[in-house]
């Protein structure tokens, strides 16, 4: 008995540890660790994305299949005003927008590192802007910009400054300072407390040698602060670029892109075709094409974030 | 080159004071080492006298001059950091170089100064590397680097050797002291380590709880502390204390506890009976005939010398022999101190009761 169970035993062996093997592959087991991710980025990035460029294709309407148009959205776009003024509006949205929460994150972000009383409540108080929901503050900023009834029209009357009400969000050039206005009111205090973690990680006892060393205040921050937080800047930057691109609920909310497109960024414009138009094919095109400058943001990012020769590796060679 | 006075001086954070009162001279060119336990208030003394603390009470003067009111850069002095406070973003000679630029000095003399420290220091093939490219010992010459291509009045050490491994520490210690014998530049150093006091300084300073214990040579510090904890902080293996009284009935000896019989050379005037502390360093004890009977615990060889533990009436005590002796645990010996190095302390006060 033993002579015949021996031979048959032998193939169903060398099949069994077939899939042994496979079960203590590594790569195999991480693989199946790495699916549900996977799935998760494929349904809900991979695929809008995929869908909303191969729409820009198309001449899909809202109730109509589309059929592919090639490159013809783009070419409409290409020679319409309005796409060409939401992408002058987008730029300089954002341009304004981001170097102003830069600048006022940074000076908040050394303020608040400085020793002084309240110091915690503070920090707490500048994320305040942050915490309200988008549509919230866009709907108090847009009572404060109000033609009638604005509190800045009104104090600056009471002031014997102005006779007449502001308007606000009627007029061309206000509305773009109103809406710039109000995404620095929100984006400063991620950019602030952001800078703020960074400033915290530089040791206090460079400055205390750079003191030493006959460093100013001025020059502790040219030469110690600014250069160990360069890393930190390039990040939050490169977010708050993003962010403020392509930002779409405060414009909404505030004016629609109006007074005569003088607010509409690309986001706006392409909600407005794609939706309320029904133009779902023109929309994704707007909405695609704000993937290169998107890139462009990123690889400079991507260039400012590399690192540094100061930072890298502690090997001796 | 300057010698520095501190007079008096106090520092309080708040309603708690940490220094009460300290004076401590300091001649041109002396290398003196406040050395004391964590919390003693040393590494303090030594900010005030950078600049970088207020000064409550008291003054400071660095020369002639009175600084309490001068800013840490026009005090002319340089400080060596515990974790170096190496410039990240600074090559080694930027490091170095960093003081000389923001003196609008001239890029060839701040080459020249950073080329002739580098020398001094043997970090010239470093010069164009990032402090996360050195290893500890490198970090720690380019902090001395940045210090000297300055040429300051007075060189700050606040325990400057605590981050490296035990062997580059002692290696540290010879180069900071050759450094010193060469540029003779007035030298403020705090440990907490008492090797690296007694090795070297000219002048120890100890301190306990915002005072000064007591300051002087390493010398006069091992044979003549002035108090209990002078005596227990100088000196490795630490010496050993025995509480009992002084006994005068024509010799004088000390009854030390259970009773135990230990030798004092002379007994201090009118101490019959009084409670006291018997101190012996572990390198006086000696095996003899007439010593007192002590039981071996462990012995403990070093190759050079080996170290007995022992009660000792009780009590344990530490025995450094030069010689080999056959010890095993369990052992009877006959300890004798040598009386005439025997110190007595205040059972009180702490107090040195012996001349």
């Amino acid at each position: 008995m033993a002579d015949v169970a021996i031979p048959r035993a032998k193939p169903q062996m060398s099949e069994a540890s077939a899939w042994t093997q496979l079960k203590h592959n590594r790569n195999w087991l991480g693989f199946w660790f790495m699916v549900p991710a996977m799935a998760f980025l494929i349904f809900f990035l991979a695929y809008p994305l995929g869908l909303g460029i191969w729409l820009s294709f198309t001449d899909t309407r809202i109730g109509r299949v589309g059929h592919f148009v090639a490159t013809e959205n783009y070419e409409w776009l290409w020679d319409d005003s309005i796409f060409w003024l939401s992408v002058f509006n987008t730029l300089l949205y954002t341009f304004v927008a981001s170097a102003l929460k830069f600048a006022i994150g940074l000076y908040l972000a050394l303020l608040l590192n400085e020793n002084m009383p309240f110091k915690a409540m503070l920090r707490a108080m500048v994320l305040i802007p942050f915490i309200v929901p988008t549509v919230l503050s866009a709907l108090a900023f847009w009572w404060i910009f109000d033609s009638q009834f604005s509190i800045i029209s009104w104090s600056l009357k009471h002031l014997g400054l102005i006779n007449q009400n502001i308007n606000f969000l009627g007029d061309t050039t206000w509305a773009r300072i109103c809406v710039i206005f109000a995404n620095i009111w929100r984006g400063v205090p991620f950019v602030a407390i952001t800078l703020l973690a960074g400033l915290q990680t530089v040791s206090p006892s460079l400055y205390e040698a750079a003191t030493l060393d006959g460093a100013t205040r001025w020059q502790n921050f040219r030469y110690i602060t600014y250069p160990l937080l360069t890393p930190i800047i390039a990040v939050v930057m490169t977010f708050s670029v993003l962010f403020t691109f392509t930002d779409f609920q405060l414009i909404w909310a505030m004016t629609r892109g109006g007074p005569v497109n003088a607010t509409h960024l690309m986001a706006t414009l392409s909600y407005q075709r794609a939706i309320i138009a029904g133009q779902l094919g023109e929309g994704a095109a707007i909405s695609s094409a704000m993937i290169p400058f998107l890139l462009a943001a990123i690889m400079v990012s991507w260039f400012g974030l590399q690192r540094r020769k100061w930072q890298q590796g502690e090997s001796n060679d | 080159m300057s010698s520095v006075q501190i007079r008096d001086v106090r520092k309080s954070f708040g309603n708690f004071e940490v220094l009460h009162g300290v004076t401590i001279p300091i001649e041109d060119g002396q290398f003196v080492v406040l050395v004391g336990p964590s919390g003693c208030g040393k590494s303090t003394l030594l900010r005030m006298l950078a600049g970088l603390e207020n000064i409550t009470s008291g003054t400071i003067s660095i020369g002639d001059r009175v600084v309490n009111n001068v800013q840490p850069k026009e005090r002319d002095i340089a400080m060596v950091f515990q974790n170096y406070a190496l410039y990240p973003h600074m090559t080694v000679a930027d490091n170095m170089g960093f003081s000389l630029k923001l003196r609008n000095a001239g890029s060839d003399e701040i080459n020249k100064r950073v080329k002739r420290a580098a020398e001094i220091l043997a970090l010239s093939p470093l010069l164009d590397r990032y402090p996360r490219q050195l290893s500890g010992g490198q970090r720690q010459r380019v902090a001395m680097g940045r210090a000297i291509v300055r040429d300051p009045q007075v060189f700050l050490f606040d325990e400057p050797l605590s981050n490296l491994d035990a062997k580059l520490r002692v290696a540290m210690r010879t180069e900071i002291k050759e450094l010193h014998q060469r540029l003779k530049t007035t030298t403020v150093y705090v440990t907490h380590d008492q090797i690296e006091a007694m090795t070297m300084a000219d002048k120890i300073v100890v301190m306990h709880d915002g005072i000064v214990e007591q300051m002087g040579t390493p010398l006069e510090l091992y044979d003549k502390p002035e108090n209990q904890f002078v005596a227990g902080f100088i000196g490795s293996p630490a010496m050993n204390f025995l509480k009992g009284h002084v006994r005068v009935n024509g010799v004088a000896t000390f009854e030390g506890p259970n009773g135990v019989k230990l030798p004092l050379k002379t007994a201090p005037a009118a101490s019959d009976g009084r409670p006291a502390v018997y101190g012996v360093r572990p390198e006086h004890f000696t095996i003899a005939d007439d010593g007192a009977e002590a039981e071996i615990i462990v012995v403990e060889p070093t190759g050079s010398e080996t170290q007995v533990f022992a009660k000792l009436g009780g009590e344990q005590v530490v025995a450094v022999f030069r010689e080999r002796h056959q010890f095993n645990p369990g052992d009877k010996v006959r300890l004798k101190p040598d009386p005439s190095l025997v110190h007595l302390f205040d059972d009180a006060t702490g107090k040195r009761m012996n001349a």
